[in-house]
């Protein structure tokens, strides 16, 4: 069904190589919008997670029936019902959280990594390859949006896992920082969050460059150092 | 850092020269504020560019660049007390550290450093803390009241609690809140008859510093440091706007006198809209940029949200300048028309 090579493709793709947020740069609107903390960047992640898989996977099995002139009607009219059924099922179970990322979750039919991977990717392999390829993407997604949101919210508010009892409703928010800290609102805002995207990607493109220079010099190491030195 | 010694300067001027005489002509301002407030703003100086020099010398090491050359050239120094003069002199000393370092890094360093910058770095301080921090931003010391050196260090170093009594709104922004709630039934000089707060012109005491940075601003252009152009054509905007309006309904706007000696406006004019990094290069596009600088710090400290709006309106402008430049460029010497 499937190797383990490939396996480990997908699965570094989703959550490093071409990680949606910080490589692609798509779905920018709820990550600007939902991050506000790490938990809304989690439900939101794994509702697209959710949406993703199921997509995927339909699209996959479906992808000989499907007439290729009007594949992305066809792709987003699938998405789109999809979408519907976690919206119903956030408005029903999680109802607090529901009100909070509001127009999100119905937005998430018109969130490019969605079509973007059923069509890059479902709409070419077997199905099994394709839920696993939803499934690591929306992993990908999900680390990001958990760090940006435990950045920001930690910036503007000194809290970590702010709204956690909209989820489980035992649970505090933990106060990282003392009660007078003063709260750094830019953190909470838009342009906060682009700022600590742009330097989360710096980030990624760091260690990029910094593995990249490793596998260089890794081979020839000992006997080229050797002789420049 | 030279710039190059071609035939089209009289003289070799550098970075550092530059900046050295900004500061100077910062000093009669400086010294108005000082006279009115107490030596808090001489703190604020001195915190803001240790900020300042610490952020620059630890980015320069991160970058890559030689320490020496950059951390002597004053330009953070500049930022530094742009910053300490538009925030509040009692403002704990880690909002102006804070509002300092990301001027440095955020806004100057991440963008590539010196001359890099399409925002001025002082100003993008102050718009994030006035978004981030709006209670401490709009807490001025009342006009008056001056505290003892200790009382001032206490309070701006954290050591005795933050007293409401002991601040106010500025006089530009209790001028706009009064004019709002009594929603018409006081006029302007029903207002500037409050010999607290006003003085013969603007806001007491704050004329001065006002008057401060006019006289630093005609030297600089004496000194050929900064053109006539962005100056003359802010002021001339803010008085067109305020004047109009002024004449228009007396009793709901202010003078443009008492605009022009209000808030930020004599420091944005000659010191801030006068970046030749963040502003326009081109002397149309200068005269362009100064009067949009003008007339949106009018529009938003008026109609705004906001106590002033020098710092916005310059970036907005800072924003547009590259496209003004773009379409003013002057004739190329020798030819009729631009090529």
């Amino acid at each position: 069904m499937i190797t383990r090579d490939e396996f480990d493709t997908i699965a570094r793709n989703g959550i490093w190589k071409q990680n949606t947020s910080i490589a692609q740069i798509l779905g920018l609107c709820p990550l600007l919008a939902v991050t506000t903390n790490a938990v809304n960047g989690i439900m939101l992640s794994l509702a697209t997670i959710l949406v993703m898989a199921l997509s995927n996977v339909a699209v996959a099995s479906l992808r000989n029936f499907i007439p290729h002139e009007i594949r992305i009607p066809v792709f987003i009219l699938i998405v789109a019902a999809l979408v519907t059924v976690v919206d119903l099922l956030f408005n029903a179970n999680l109802h607090e959280l529901y009100l909070v990322l509001g127009i999100f979750i119905p937005l998430i039919v018109t969130n490019c990594i969605v079509l973007a991977r059923v069509e890059a990717f479902a709409a070419k392999n077997p199905p099994l390859q394709s839920t696993l390829d939803g499934v690591f993407m929306g992993v990908g997604m999900l680390w990001t949006l958990a760090l940006l949101g435990a950045l920001r919210e930690l910036l503007g508010n000194g809290t970590i896992l702010g709204g956690i009892d909209m989820v489980f409703p035992a649970l505090q928010p933990i106060h990282v920082l003392p009660e007078s800290y003063p709260g750094f609102l830019l953190g909470l805002l838009p342009p906060g969050a682009f700022i600590l995207l742009g330097c989360l990607i710096a980030w990624k493109n760091w260690m990029d460059a910094r593995a990249a220079e490793r596998a260089r010099l890794k081979p020839p190491a000992p006997v080229a150092s050797a002789g420049c030195h | 850092m030279m710039f190059a010694p071609a035939p089209f300067l009289l003289k070799d001027t550098s970075v550092s020269q530059v900046m050295t005489q900004v500061c100077l002509a910062l000093v009669p301002g400086i010294a108005a504020y000082a006279w009115l407030v107490g030596p808090a703003i001489l703190i604020q100086l001195v915190v803001a560019s240790f900020a300042a020099l610490v952020a620059e010398a630890a980015l320069l090491k991160l970058r890559g660049k030689p320490l020496a050359m950059f951390l002597s050239d004053g330009s953070a120094v500049v930022t530094a007390w742009l910053i300490a003069l538009t925030f509040p002199p009692l403002a704990p000393w880690w909002l102006v550290a804070t509002a300092t370092v990301f001027a440095i890094v955020v806004a100057k360093h991440l963008y590539g450093g010196l001359g890099q910058n399409p925002f001025n770095p002082a100003m993008v301080a102050f718009a994030v803390c006035i978004v981030s921090f709006p209670a401490l931003m709009a807490q001025w010391p009342s006009v008056g009241l001056q505290l003892p050196l200790v009382e001032q260090l206490n309070v701006i170093f954290g050591l005795s609690p933050r007293v409401d009594a002991l601040s106010g709104a500025t006089p530009l922004d209790a001028m706009k809140t009064a004019l709002k709630l009594a929603d018409g039934e006081i006029d302007v000089a029903h207002l500037l008859a409050n010999q607290d707060l006003y003085g013969n012109f603007a806001g007491r005491g704050w004329e001065w510093v006002a008057a401060g940075y006019l006289l630093g601003g005609l030297w600089m252009w004496q000194r050929g440091i900064i053109t006539w152009h962005v100056p003359v054509a802010f002021v001339a905007s803010l008085v067109a706007i305020s004047g109009a309006l002024w004449l228009y309904q007396p009793a709901h706007f202010a003078s443009p006198l008492f605009h022009l000696l209000s808030g930020g406006a004599m420091l944005g004019a000659f010191f801030i809209a006068t970046d030749p990094v963040s502003g326009c290069t081109t002397p149309r596009g200068k005269l362009i940029f100064g009067a949009g600088a003008g007339l949106l710090a009018y529009v938003i400290r008026v109609f705004g949200g906001y106590p002033d709006g020098v710092a916005f309106a310059v970036l907005l402008m800072n924003l547009c300048a590259p496209l003004i430049d773009y379409l003013c460029q002057p004739a190329i010497f020798g030819m009729k028309d631009k090529a």
